[in-house]
Order: C-alpha cells, then sequence, then structure tokens
C-alpha cells in the first residue's frame, strides 16, 4: 500500500498545542501538547479518566476541544467535521457492522469515497491478505474469532490509507496469548506501512513493550514523554515511576553529592545513583528511592544490607520469581525483589530471615515533598 | 439421586397445572373457532352439525367488506405517522439530553394510562368543535394516539441496543452523516422499527372502544362493524369473522418473523 503524499509543512503528522477539554466540571485535558511524529507508534497511557481516550477522540474529531489546537498533516482540524478527516480508527469492541460481511466492513471507508469498484476489489484484497484473512470475505462478524475479527477492524481501519491510525485500547478484549501474538502483528504491520499511529491503553506493559514513545498521563495532563527506556528508567515524576513497571519505594537521606553521583545513605549501606536520576532534594533531607524489583537482591543477613526482613512469599512466574519481603526496620513495608531463573525458591524458602542489597545505580530518587 | 414420590408427584401436578393454564389462555380463541364451523344460525357450542357457510356470509356481508376496507385504510395511515413521529421521538429521547426529557416521554406515553373511550371521546368533541366531520383523518389521528407509545417504546429500545461506536466508526471511515444513517442506523434499526410499525398495525386494526365513538357509518372499521352487527344478528358469522382475524395476524407475525428477521433483533442483543 503507498502512503498518500503529503504537505511537508510540518513533521509532525498529529499536532497537540495547549488543548483543553471539558466535561461538564471536570477537565478532562488541561493544556495539553502533544506532537506525534510521522511514521512513529505513539502511545499514550494512564490510568482510566487521565484524558487519554479523551485525546484520542479529539484527534478523531467526534468532539472538539475548548481550546487549543489540533493539527493533523500541518493542517487545523478543529472545525473539520470526522468524515473529512484522513483517519483509521479502531475501537475498543471493534465496532464492526454486524450487518455486513467482512469485506463489506473493509470496503466501507473506499465507498464513501467513491472509488470505482474494481480499484475497491484490489484494495481489499491486499488488505485481507496483508491482515491474513483472505478466504473469509463472505463472513458475517458474528462469525469470527475476536482475533479475526480485530483483524477486520484493523483492514478496515487501513484500506483507506489513513494519515494517522488511532487505536483505542484494541488488546483489551482478548485472551493473554492472542494479545502478544497479536501485539507483535499489529507493530509488523504498522512497521511495514510506516503509518503514524495512536495507541491508547492503560496497560503500562503493553506500551513499554510496543511504542516509540509514549506520554503517560493522569489527571488531563502528560506527565512525561519519551521512549519505553527513558520512562522505565528514567521517571520524572513519583507517578511516572509507580504507574510504570513495578517499583520499590525506600525511604532514605541524601548524603552528600560526589561528582556525578549522588550517595543515598540506606539502612546500613550507601547507594549511589547518578546525579541525573535524583529528582531534587537537599543534602541531608530524607529522600524516597525507586528501586525496581529486579534490582533488589536477597543476601544474607551477615553483610551490611539496606533492609531487612522476612521472606513471606514467593511466585514462581517461569522465568524468574518474585520474592515478598516483609521488612521491619522502621516502618513496615513489604518489598519486591525479582529474582531471575527458579533457584531463588529453593534458597529463600518462605520464613527465611534476609538482607536486601541494591544490585545497581539505576534507583531514582524523589525529595518527600 | 433417586427421586421421591413427593418430587414425582409435583412434577405430575406442575406439567399438569401448566398445561391447565395455557389451555385456559386459548380457551376463548377456541370455543369461537368450533362456533364458527356450525351449521345452525345459532352462536351456539359445541355445535351439532358442521359447515362453512358462516364464513361466506362473513365475506360478502357489506358492512364487514367495508369495514375491513376502511379498517386498512386506518391502520396503514396511523401506524404509518405513527411510526415516522414515534421515531423521531425515540430519537430525540435517546441522542439528546433535554431538560424536561420525564415530561416529554411522560407526556408520549400517556395513552397507555388515558382510557380509549377517553381519547375517543375527546376527539369527538374536538372534531365538532373545529367543524370537522367524522372522516378518515378524524379516525386516523385518533389512532395515531393510540398506537404511538408502541411504537415508541420498540423504536427506542432498538436505539438503546444500537452500539453508538458503529455510527462513529462509519463516520471515521469518511461517511458524511446521511450515509451512516442510511447504510448503518437505518438498517441496524430495521428490525425494530418494523416489528413497532407491525404491532401498531395491529393494535389500530383491532382498536374498538375509541373507534366507536370517532367513525360514522361512511368510517367505520371492522371491529365497530361487528360490534353492529351482534345488536341485530346473533348468527355464526361474527365467529367466522374472528377465526379469520386470529389466522390473519396470526399469519402476518409469522411471515414478518421468517422474512423480516424480527428475530434478528433478539440476536444482535445476544452478540454483545
Amino acid at each position: 500500500m503507498t502512503q498518500p503524499a503529503r504537505s511537508a509543512t510540518d513533521e509532525a503528522a498529529v499536532r497537540f498545542s495547549a488543548v483543553s477539554k471539558r466535561f461538564g466540571k471536570t477537565l478532562a485535558l488541561n493544556e495539553v501538547s502533544l506532537a506525534v511524529r510521522r511514521g512513529e507508534f505513539m502511545t499514550l497511557l494512564g490510568p482510566s479518566g487521565c484524558g487519554k481516550t479523551t485525546l484520542l477522540n479529539l484527534a478523531a474529531g467526534f468532539f472538539s476541544p475548548e481550546g487549543g489546537e489540533i493539527l493533523i498533516d500541518g493542517e487545523r482540524v478543529n472545525d473539520l467535521p470526522t468524515y473529512n478527516r484522513e483517519i483509521g480508527m479502531m475501537f475498543q469492541n471493534y465496532a464492526l457492522f454486524p450487518h455486513m460481511t467482512v469485506e463489506g466492513n473493509v470496503a466501507y471507508g473506499l465507498k464513501a469515497r467513491h472509488i470505482a469498484k474494481p480499484e475497491i476489489d484490489r484494495r481489499v484484497a491486499e488488505v485481507l491478505g496483508l491482515v491474513k484473512l483472505a478466504g473469509l470475505e463472505d463472513r458475517k462478524p458474528r462469525q469470527l474469532s475476536g482475533g479475526q475479527q480485530q483483524r477486520v477492524a484493523l483492514a478496515r481501519a487501513l484500506v483507506i490509507n489513513p494519515t494517522v491510525l488511532l487505536l483505542d485500547e484494541p488488546f483489551s478484549a482478548l485472551d493473554k496469548n492472542l494479545r502478544a501474538s497479536m501485539q507483535v502483528e499489529l507493530r509488523e504491520i504498522q512497521r511495514k506501512l510506516g503509518v503514524t499511529t495512536i495507541f491508547v491503553t492503560h496497560d503500562q506493559s503493553e506500551a513499554l513493550s510496543l511504542s516509540d514513545r509514549l506520554a503517560v498521563m493522569s489527571e488531563g495532563r502528560i506527565r512525561q514523554l519519551g521512549t519505553p527506556e527513558e520512562i522505565y528508567r528514567r521517571p520524572l515524576e513519583r507517578f511516572v515511576a509507580s504507574f510504570v513497571g513495578d517499583a520499590n519505594v525506600l525511604r532514605g537521606r541524601l548524603e552528600r553529592i560526589e561528582g556525578a553521583h549522588a550517595i543515598l545513605a540506606l539502612g546500613a549501606t550507601q547507594v549511589r545513583v547518578p546525579k541525573g536520576s535524583l529528582r531534587g532534594g537537599a543534602v541531608s533531607a530524607p529522600v524516597d528511592l525507586y528501586v525496581r524489583p529486579e534490582h533488589l537482591e536477597v543476601i544474607e543477613t551477615s553483610g551490611p544490607c539496606a533492609r531487612s526482613g522476612t521472606i513471606v512469599a514467593q511466585i514462581y512466574q517461569g522465568g524468574y520469581v518474585d520474592l515478598f519481603v516483609e521488612c521491619t526496620d522502621s516502618s513496615i513495608e513489604r518489598l519486591l525483589v525479582r529474582s531471575a531463573g527458579h533457584q531463588a525458591m529453593t534458597r529463600w524458602p518462605i520464613g527465611t530471615k534476609v538482607g536486601l542489597a541494591i544490585s545497581t545505580d539505576e534507583g531514582v530518587a524523589f525529595p518527600i515533598a | 439421586m433417586p427421586r421421591s414420590t413427593y418430587q414425582r408427584l409435583l412434577d405430575v401436578f406442575g406439567k399438569l397445572a401448566v398445561l391447565l393454564i395455557l389451555g385456559f389462555l386459548v380457551l376463548p380463541a377456541a370455543v369461537v373457532t368450533f362456533a364458527a364451523f356450525n351449521d345452525k344460525a345459532i352462536l351456539s357450542f359445541p355445535p351439532q352439525a358442521w359447515s362453512l357457510r358462516w364464513f361466506t356470509r362473513a365475506i360478502n356481508y357489506q358492512d364487514f367488506r367495508d369495514g375491513f376496507h376502511n379498517g386498512l385504510i386506518v391502520t396503514l395511515w396511523s401506524s404509518t405517522i405513527a411510526l415516522v413521529v414515534g421515531a423521531m421521538f425515540a430519537f430525540v429521547l435517546d441522542r439528546y439530553s433535554l431538560r424536561f426529557k420525564a415530561t416529554l416521554e411522560g407526556v408520549l406515553l400517556s395513552p397507555l394510562v388515558i382510557p380509549h373511550f377517553t381519547v375517543g371521546l375527546g376527539f369527538l368533541i374536538l372534531a365538532a368543535q373545529v367543524g370537522l366531520t367524522r372522516g378518515y383523518p378524524v379516525v386516523i389521528a385518533c389512532h395515531v394516539v393510540l398506537v404511538l407509545p408502541f411504537v415508541l417504546r420498540s423504536v427506542y429500545v432498538s436505539l438503546r441496543n444500537l452500539d453508538q461506536s458503529l455510527e462513529l466508526a462509519a463516520a471515521s471511515l469518511g461517511a458524511p452523516p446521511l450515509r451512516v444513517l442510511l447504510t448503518v442506523t437505518l438498517p441496524l434499526l430495521l428490525p425494530g422499527l418494523i416489528s413497532g410499525w407491525l404491532f401498531a398495525a395491529i393494535l389500530s386494526f383491532n382498536e374498538f372502544t375509541a373507534s366507536l365513538f370517532v367513525t360514522a357509518q361512511r368510517t367505520q372499521t371492522l371491529p365497530v362493524a361487528m360490534y353492529n352487527y351482534v345488536r341485530e344478528f346473533a348468527d355464526p358469522s361474527m365467529a367466522a369473522l374472528s377465526v379469520m382475524y386470529i389466522v390473519g395476524t396470526a399469519g402476518l407475525i409469522v411471515f414478518a418473523n421468517a422474512f423480516l428477521g424480527l428475530g434478528q433483533v433478539l440476536h444482535i442483543e445476544q452478540n454483545r
């Protein structure tokens, strides 16, 4: 499939600038600005009610913003109705037309554009091949499995060569195995076609694995915009650190700054984090260190440890083991340690007194507000 | 697990009770059906000799022929008008948040609780006031009021069951509002529209009380003609007509179910 010719006035395929949207008394979006680059897979991630779906629906034109501008392909679309925007949208429940066949569903957007019949047939066949649905043209949606319905929805959105593909939690209705394979497939197709994509999800692992960049949202604002790695390793806010991935919060004290590092006192040990991972706070003031479970390590109590406690639960996850350690050093806290392989199951049985150490300088420290 | 005598007894009595209730439901229709085939010129049960002559008389009786003809005119007009008006109101009630929504809904559904003779009497007085003769327009207007709540309800339920993301999907694919309406909304509402219309048509065709007030000799509908007939005669042609009524209505519903896909209404809901 070929992408339509573009006006090269804006390097962003979709641009939101200071967009606000209010529903009754609730401010759903508070001056959100975001530029989605051409060909990029951009994820809007956040808990329900954070405004991510509202932002997507504004791009689709289902309603208009109270303030700010939305540009698609460099053109201001605030007042452009949905049907005149070159978008392809995939809905959470797929929204396939139940009274039409697979072919009828996929051809719908082309017919609305008054494209000639032979051309429609050719493009429908091509896109159904792309999503591996050739041969199912005459089925009705209710005769298809969930995964097949999703492919139809994707084909229907892609066949019109949209400037931007909008995906509203498309995987939430699929079971885990199917979801994983559909994710891989969607990403492959998206790369192959180079279509700009905005993807809405509340599932942080999905967001991390699929996106080129992601915008973490809460309460109508974008909290952080970055690559999955930036978001995961260098969260700028407590909210981002705790929403994306699992995090243990360890109360400590900022000891001193030493060159490019900040030294924190944590229990009986000292921990080093890059200065860039220190989000403020004065020397000798208390800080919270956010540590990923895979960066915590269970050790014997004999050595100096950041925390000490008791193993209270083991969860076998296949490739790794999750150990829950209850610490009583200062206040009671339950920490999660993720240990690769299965040895941890036998080495640290439930009830064992253990110490905890921090194995890398990957933590991020936030001052106490 | 072995069943006790008590359980078996309960089972037998339960089935018997259900059969009795069902029998009771169809009893009047059954009695009338038997009476229709009676050879004697009296409405009696059970008949002694069998004949189809009352069917012939009912079909050939001029007042019944006129009543049927008038009834068809009134029914087709009133249920069609009620469908258009009801569908529009259903749409408004479903899609827009109005200040007086509850009031509007109450007014629209009020004919359900107002006795038919009140509506009929009202139209009679009104028609006399404005100097209208008791022609078709008055009868049709009266029937529209009576069947509107049923059409409204039927369309409203179909609209509620219609997934609005389907319309958004169509719009996102480049279809302007009219195209969305014609290719997505209406086809999906069709079973609801048809069943609403059919329901209205059956009600209108069978309506008696209000029709008695608003019809004249020239416009009397079949139920009114039947009423006038039994005031003078007591032969089984009434029963014969009733049988034709039942068969006709049942046939219509079976036809609608089989060919117009009224079952689809239920089917769509199951799929969600």
